[in-house]
């Protein structure tokens, strides 16, 4: 058995093959949740809705993009929108990133199937006296939403939010499939030009799993923290 | 000020209300009382159009309340509810709750709104809880809040769901002091209640109804407590039961 050898680890390697890919990581990550609930409230709204067609819509949308695994929807993405729609970027950014766009796109898009499915649950946890409240003060729908019920479905469901954020992060590994650079292509290019693959490997699982612990972490101390006293 | 003619409501084949006529004139105090299941509550909710009505009309103030191009927002900024559950809002303080509603509904500054909500709260008896939030509050504290907050959209009327009725027993006084109080200085108020003494001592009318939604009686505060023969067996019936302990 090969002995491991971590002499490569040089700060100036880190920075050349890890920071940039561990950037991309954290980024999408942020991106997509952020992404991920915006979308996803919009269809949970629509999905909890009393205009049937909006409704009919979220719903297959949630159910397909829950079906399907991401990798493929990933694929897809990437194989099935034409070049055109990347030089719709400017400054031919578009064409340079295409991955890292798709991988956004996708994520984004995929995560709201989950983050909906999330804010849903927490609008309908809340006792619908607090809607009629709002109502019987004179506020219209959005104002309702806005002011009354999302503040309280959201900050009961922050713990959960993070933890599908963990997940969604853990997840983010998955656009190696169309090679956008992100900290799991850091490592491997790094272990393939010094021929050192297994260290890299095991260096890239100590990452995802500091990055990941912590987070838990913090969901346990929100949620000692968040509850609202009713 | 407010009429309802003929209203009829079900949900699916179950007719919960069964040609309800109501007359409600400025500063009156109509106590709506009976047996559990008997529309009560859903008969208040129509009036400011929280439950849809399938049959008749509801006017509040000459708006219809029943025609579909009312401004149904506008006209429930006009009309306080008080909820047996309080349904104050758990994630912002006492001011906030009072002050909500003035700002985005009314469009008042928030100065103004928070000098008209402590006014209110000051007259509930709260003052010194302004800063706290819901949870931090008795259940008849909770409520006295969602009577100010009312109070503070400056309402023609206030309709109270069963304001007592998730109250510990020592707590409803404080609560129907405040609701004594309005209505000695003329509010307009409709009050869903088995506060018999409440009734008595403030109501012009009482309405009893009786399950399947049917307004059985409705009649002066003077002939519902007066001689008890002269009720509808039902009425009795029921009364006898609730006046028992």
């Amino acid at each position: 058995m090969a002995t491991l050898d971590f002499s490569f680890y040089t700060w100036a390697n880190i920075s050349n093959y890890l920071l940039s890919g561990l950037y991309f990581s954290v980024a999408l990550t942020i991106a997509a949740t952020v992404g991920g609930i915006a979308l996803g409230t919009i269809i949970a709204l629509m999905r909890l809705s009393n205009i049937k067609p909006l409704e009919y819509i979220a719903t297959w949308y949630v159910n397909v993009f829950r079906s399907v695994p991401l990798v493929m929807v990933i694929l897809w993405f990437f194989l099935l929108v034409p070049s055109g729609f990347y030089d719709l970027f400017p400054g031919g950014s578009g064409q340079k990133y295409r991955a890292e766009i798709c991988a956004l796109i996708t994520f984004v898009v995929f995560e709201a199937a989950f983050f909906s499915e999330i804010v849903r649950a927490g609008i309908q946890s809340l006792p619908r006296g607090q809607t009629n409240a709002g109502q019987a003060l004179g506020m219209t729908y959005a104002q309702n939403m806005r002011y009354i019920i999302l503040p309280q479905a959201i900050r009961n469901m922050l713990p959960v939010f993070l933890t599908q954020t963990i997940v969604l992060f853990q997840d983010t590994s998955l656009v190696y499939a169309i090679g956008a650079y992100d900290i799991l292509k850091g490592f491997e290019i790094m272990g393939n030009t010094f021929g050192r693959r297994i260290e890299t490997y095991l260096l890239a699982a100590v990452v995802y799993f500091i990055i990941s612990f912590f987070l838990s972490m913090l969901v346990k101390k929100l949620n000692q923290k968040i509850r609202i006293v009713r | 000020m407010i009429e309802m003619k003929s209203v009829s409501k079900w949900y699916g084949t179950t007719q919960v209300l069964n040609d309800c006529s109501v007359k409600i004139n400025k500063g009156e105090v109509v106590v709506v009382c009976g047996p559990s299941g008997s529309g009560k509550s859903t008969l208040i909710k129509t009036i400011n159009a929280l439950e849809p009505i399938q049959k008749g009309e509801i006017w509040i103030d000459g708006v219809a309340v029943h025609d579909k191009a009312t401004d149904l927002p506008k006209l429930r900024s006009r009309v306080g509810m008080v909820f047996q559950h309080f349904e104050l809002f758990p994630h912002l303080s006492v001011t906030d709750n009072l002050i909500i509603a003035q700002v985005k509904v009314l469009g008042r500054r928030r100065d103004e709104a928070k000098k008209r909500g402590l006014q209110m709260l000051e007259r509930v008896g709260l003052i010194d809880h302004q800063h706290k939030f819901p949870g931090q509050l008795s259940g008849g504290q909770q409520q006295r809040v969602a009577i100010a907050r009312a109070l503070s959209m400056d309402p023609i009327i206030m309709l109270f769901d069963e304001p007592t009725s998730a109250l510990d027993p020592e707590m409803v006084g404080e609560v129907l002091d405040v609701m004594v109080g309005l209505a000695s200085e003329g509010m307009t108020m409709m009050v869903v209640t088995h506060e018999m003494g409440f009734a008595r001592k403030v109501s012009n009318r009482v309405i009893f109804m009786d399950v399947g939604g049917r307004i059985l009686e409705d009649t002066t505060k003077d002939e519902f407590f007066g001689k008890i023969e002269d009720r509808q067996p039902r009425t009795r019936e029921f009364l006898n039961k609730i006046l028992q302990y």
